[in-house]
């Protein structure tokens, strides 16, 4: 029953109910195709033994539950891939980072831990750019991720795309029948994008953030990464909910995603901002962008144009907000209380040498920005400057959204590029964000949702952004999206698929 | 003003990471093209706009000042690169 792996996470959800297979035997498919996919570096860890494990006691969970013991999860025996930036109980966790060198949590943070109430099997965690800084997947101290796609005729390993790269290339090679992912400036969302898979970021305060490691905390937000809009409709479900221990968690109902899905697009009002069509932007993305337009009207939708004037300062915003957010978060790796130590003569020097062995060049580079716009003199000129900003930006979006309901635009500027482009210029890299980093500024919810394939082949995303907290809408015009693409290309890299 | 060696030598310092000091040329040029860059936020005028507090529209949550958390001393110092008697430990500092 090789073809497991090639189920969506419902139809899996489905088959386990009606008693088709067990998750052992789902499981054990997974893990074969993780193995079969190694190529791809998307896994640091893997924990089959615990996976299994975990199946065998969910299949026991499904037995008593069909006999009127309890009852089964909402994500029962499905198995998944965690970012490995969730703090996971006696499982290495790394952030993909040199400095947390054999840190082994003591606790397990509250996403993962919902996800486990619910039922799923965790796989194993995945790759990612280090602290989830990056938009590729090259940062991390354990190597890049290759993307499971590759361009027409062209054998070349390209980016997955990041932060949550190690994510997106187990999703989409049909190694896990979905994964978290983490996004803070378009982590999750661009990934998605550059492999052909569905990616959502709900409202800051859906998730909790407690047992992530900190990024940026007003904007890191964890989110589910699958292969299509229902699985990520059920995966937010269990994910999300009101947790005491971070205190920008959201105290609110968690909706039934699944159940606004077919809801349609009748009536509803679909905004176009104009600043999101760039100079320079490739004709395709363009045409992409159109199609996306013609297929929400056809389904009944009404577009809209509209402004939001300072969509172009969100980026530099940004790499002001997150890098001075970066630099006190990551003040906490001093050698002394987990990962990493470089004595010195001096306990000083101790800290020095092991932040200076223990972080990579680009979360350096992202501390000592964000230590010098912090620092003396420089504060109000530049952390209070894009604070200001940050308040112009998040009211743009409240104003477009009196007019209404959703906005669409394209997720990243271009499909996956190779492995070791743009790696000499940060700001090139950076740009990847131009289109998800607005959204993140202002904490709503977003979703990149495959749409077409680009001329030499490559997938590329449309974005949905929605108001804070109504992701039913943005689910609703996702799965419209879903509807019409019908995209079903597949990556030339697919585990275990038997072809 | 440039962000120049000297800048970038006193920040790694105040961020305690040790920098080599042949990295610290091209660090210094990388970073100061960076703050060149988000330098275009000058262009807005923000006098009358105030600082984002809070991301989305919730107000913070009180709670009673009570220990909720605690006893569990062996699992704070599980990951320390060095403890001692149930501390963590660091090099004998004599300054």
């Amino acid at each position: 029953m090789s073809e497991l792996n090639c189920l969506t996470m419902a139809q899996a959800r489905d088959g386990l109910a009606k008693g088709d297979f067990t998750s052992v035997e789902l499981t054990q498919v997974h893990i074969a195709a993780l193995e079969a996919s190694r190529e791809l570096n998307a896994f640091v860890t893997e924990t089959p033994e615990q996976a299994l494990e975990a199946a065998k006691a969910s299949d026991a969970r499904r037995v008593s539950s069909n006999s009127g013991g309890g009852e089964a999860g909402s994500m029962e025996g499905l198995p998944i891939a965690i970012k490995d930036l969730f703090c996971t109980e006696g499982v290495l966790t790394t952030a993909s980072s040199h400095i947390l060198d054999g840190f082994t949590p003591q606790y397990e943070s509250t996403v993962t831990a919902n996800l486990w109430r619910a039922g799923a099997v965790m796989l194993g965690k995945t790759n990612l750019d280090e602290f989830a800084m990056g938009s590729a997947t090259v940062t991390s101290y354990y190597g890049p991720t290759v993307n499971p796609w590759r361009r027409s005729g062209d054998d070349k390993k390209l980016v997955p795309g990041g932060s949550s790269g190690g994510s997106a290339a187990v999703v989409a090679a049909r190694a896990a029948l979905g994964a978290t992912g983490t996004d803070t400036g378009g982590s999750i969302r661009q990934p998605a994008s550059f492999c052909g898979i569905v990616g959502i970021k709900p409202t800051y305060g859906r998730c909790s953030r407690w047992g992530i490691v900190a990024f940026a905390s007003s904007l890191d937000q964890a989110g589910p990464m699958t292969r299509t809009v229902r699985d990520g409709a059920i995966m937010l479900g269990a994910m999300a909910g009101h947790d005491a221990r971070d205190s920008t968690s959201a105290d609110r109902e968690v909706p039934d995603f699944e159940a606004a899905l077919e809801k349609g697009v009748k009536g509803l009002k679909v905004g176009i901002p104009e600043e999101y069509q760039m100079k320079g932007m490739s004709p395709e993305l363009l045409a992409l962008w159109d199609q996306g337009k013609a297929w929400l009207t056809a389904a009944g939708a009404e577009m809209v144009p509209v402004s939001l004037p300072h969509t172009k300062y969100a980026l530099p915003t940004y790499y002001i907000v997150a890098p001075a957010e970066a630099s006190s978060n990551l003040a906490r790796y001093d050698g002394v209380r987990y990962g990493l130590r470089e004595e010195g003569e001096t306990l000083q020097e101790m800290y020095e040498n092991t932040r200076g062995e223990g972080f990579g060049a680009e979360v350096t580079r992202r501390v000592l920005i964000g230590t010098y716009v912090l620092s003396a003199g420089y504060y109000d000129a530049y952390y209070l400057k894009a604070q200001k900003l940050r308040t112009l930006i998040s009211r743009d979006f409240r104003e477009a959204f009196d007019k209404v309901d959703v906005l669409l635009t394209p997720t990243a500027p271009s499909p996956a590029f190779a492995i070791g482009e743009k790696m000499d210029d940060p700001i090139a890299m950076y740009l990847n964000d131009v289109f998800t980093v607005p959204a993140s500024l202002a904490g709503l919810p977003a979703a990149s949702i495959p749409a077409g394939l680009s001329g030499d082949g490559l997938p590329l995303g449309l974005q949905l952004i929605a108001r804070p907290f109504d992701e039913e809408t943005m689910f609703r015009a996702a799965r419209a999206v879903e509807d019409a693409a019908a995209f079903d290309s597949e990556p030339a890299l697919m585990a275990g698929d038997g072809s | 003003m440039p962000l120049d060696k000297a800048t970038v030598a006193r920040i790694a310092t105040l961020a305690r990471i040790r920098v080599p000091e042949e990295e610290l040329e091209s660090l210094a040029a990388e970073m100061d093209k960076i703050i060149g860059w988000v330098e275009q936020l000058d262009e807005v005028t923000t006098d009358d706009v105030p600082p984002m507090a809070s991301v989305v529209d919730v107000e913070l949550p009180w709670r009673d000042d009570e220990v909720t958390d605690g006893d569990c001393r062996d699992k704070v110092l599980a990951n320390a690169p060095e403890k001692v008697e149930g501390f963590f430990a660091v090099s004998k500092v004599l300054e």
